[in-house]
């Protein structure tokens, strides 16, 4: 029977007096993209960092695919890839030597050349690493997660600071390592990014899970009302004629949501309202709630 | 995407030798391909070499070339295993390359045998040089070479544990300028061209003791033509290798 991929239960990391961690329970399964989504200093480098063996919790219990990122890591190093926030690679080193270098490690690495060129990366084997840009040194990062062809990948920030295109790249391949089984862990602070690629979302804040599961159902079947009118509409009045539980804001100034029954019915009270009060709804849209909604509820905070 | 890029897992380490080569490799390309290092490893050398065996610039005792290439030949191993292993592995610290090699198969063991391994390789290569610039301005050698191995294999060992030492407890920058300090002193004092009879008894007491002296003081007598093995010299360095090796593997952070 195989273990999860990351099983961390009551994990607790202190800093001198600062709390980073604070009694975090969190399950990743295997085969599965697990997205660890929070602000900054929510504690998304501890946990991880705490996974791969670079820090150890002060309490609570770890497992990475069933063992000890510490007592184990020598059976584990070759079974897990990583990608750090920054760094990890010497300036003067040239990106395909790195590389290359890197999978001489492992027993059946990935074709080191290929592998560049997927990430775009072809024109600049012989570039060496500081002068690579940032972007470009986050793929290099990322290749080098994976060039051993590891059951398991940790994640950190890997899209942060990269171009749309290079971000595409990069989801392109953690779609591709899921296809193949590969378990993934990433932590984001990019909404998107966590609903277009996990399975699993683990929303944390001050150290603790505050709400965990599926894109789908952590934004719920609700959905939401959004359109554009001058500002200062009585949104009281609109209540009365809504149904029961809908709510309704302003949010920002001329920007107007309403959640509740979305449903026909709801659309066409919402525009006969607005035409008795001689108001034009523009850019009116029915959407789903976004994970961006579902943290600002829980948190009270906007996520960056 | 292509037949070489399949990610389905296949996980394990390669063989250690395997891996301990692929980092020696990249850890040589690296030193000969920095500017600084390779005036530090060959250019300061070559010019100490030359110019001291050529120049009249002090008076030394029994031919020059005799005197100065055992010395320079010295000055080359600490310039590698000392200054130039402080300096890289005092940065790779600082630029998170020692954590994420830390996070590959390669263990810690292996990633200090591939360090050991670079510092010999580039120590041979500037045998060569050096051995050759010393034969062509007329450096007769007289025997003694399995000892002057020895020796240097056991200066190298001992000036690694200094430079692990240094590198794994400072900061880069502090390292980076204590590290050439240190060279330049022990340059001077160490009798790698300045002879240690020259120095005043309350000095000697102090520098015979240094890795450096002894180091050129037993290529000097081995590759001079004395018989016996040097031990005093060879005593010194392994001292020295064992106490610094031993804190150095007790102080070194990898962060």
């Amino acid at each position: 029977m195989d273990s999860p991929a990351v099983a961390l239960a009551g994990l607790v990391k202190r800093y001198g007096r600062a709390v980073a961690l604070d009694g975090l329970t969190l399950r990743a399964e295997r085969g599965a993209v697990t997205a660890i989504l929070g602000p900054n200093g929510a504690g998304k480098t501890s946990t991880v960092e705490i996974c791969e063996g670079f820090r150890r919790a002060d309490a609570g219990t770890v497992r990475v695919l069933g063992l000890d990122p510490v007592r184990d890591a020598a059976r584990l190093r070759p079974r897990v890839g990583i990608m750090l926030q920054s760094g990890g690679v010497p300036p003067a080193a040239r990106a395909g030597e790195w590389l290359r270098t890197v999978s001489r490690f492992h027993a059946h690495p990935l074709d080191w050349r290929a592998l560049l060129a997927l990430l775009g990366l072809a024109e600049h084997a012989r570039t060496p690493y500081r002068r690579l840009s940032g972007g470009q040194q986050q793929r290099l990062s990322l290749a080098a997660a994976v060039i051993g062809r590891p059951d398991l990948i940790f994640l950190d920030e890997p899209t942060a600071g990269l171009d749309p295109q290079a971000r595409h790249a990069c989801w392109e391949v953690v779609r591709e390592l899921r296809a193949r089984g590969v378990s993934t862990v990433l932590t984001t602070h990019h909404m998107d990014e966590a609903e277009k690629l996990a399975d699993k979302v683990v929303i944390i804040d001050r150290g603790g899970v505050v709400a965990e599961g599926s894109p789908r159902s952590l934004t719920g079947a609700e959905r939401q009302l959004r359109f554009r009118a001058r500002p200062g509409l009585d949104l009281e009045e609109l209540l009365t004629a809504l149904p029961m539980g809908s709510t309704a804001k302003e949010s920002p100034v001329g920007h107007y949501v309403i959640e509740g029954h979305v449903g026909p019915e709801l659309l066409g009270t919402v525009t006969a309202w607005c035409a008795s009060e001689g108001v034009t709804a523009d850019d009116l849209s029915v959407e789903r709630r976004t994970l961006e909604d579902v943290f600002l509820e829980l948190t009270g905070r906007e996520l960056r | 995407m292509t037949a070489a890029l399949d990610f389905t897992p296949a996980p394990g380490a390669a063989p250690l030798h395997r891996m301990v080569l692929a980092q020696a490799g990249a850890e040589v390309r690296a030193v000969l391909r920095n500017g600084e290092q390779l005036l530090l490893t060959l250019i300061i050398p070559v010019l100490v070499l030359v110019g001291f065996s050529a120049a009249p610039l002090l008076e030394l005792p029994g031919r020059r070339v005799d005197f100065v290439a055992p010395g320079v030949l010295a000055l080359a191993v600490m310039s590698t295993a000392f200054t130039g292993q402080a300096i890289g592995t005092g940065f790779e610290r600082r630029y998170g390359v020692l954590k994420r090699l830390g996070a590959t198969p390669l263990s810690r063991a292996g990633l200090l045998l591939a360090k050991t391994l670079a510092v010999i390789v580039v120590e041979a290569l500037q045998v060569v040089v050096l051995g050759a610039v010393a034969l062509a301005m007329g450096w007769r050698p007289h025997g003694g070479l399995l000892w002057a191995g020895a020796l240097i294999l056991a200066g190298t060992a001992a000036f690694s544990g200094l430079a692990l030492l240094m590198a794994g407890t400072l900061r880069a920058e502090a390292t980076l300028a204590a590290a050439n300090l240190v060279y330049l002193v022990l340059l001077g004092i160490g009798g790698v061209v300045i002879p240690v009879t020259a120095f005043p008894d309350g000095l000697r007491a102090v520098t015979d003791l240094l890795p450096i002296t002894a180091l050129t003081g037993g290529l000097r007598s081995v590759l001079g033509g004395e018989s016996g093995p040097p031990a005093a010299a060879l005593l010194i360095l392994l001292a020295w290798a064992a106490l610094s090796l031993g804190l150095a593997s007790r102080t070194f952070r990898w962060e």
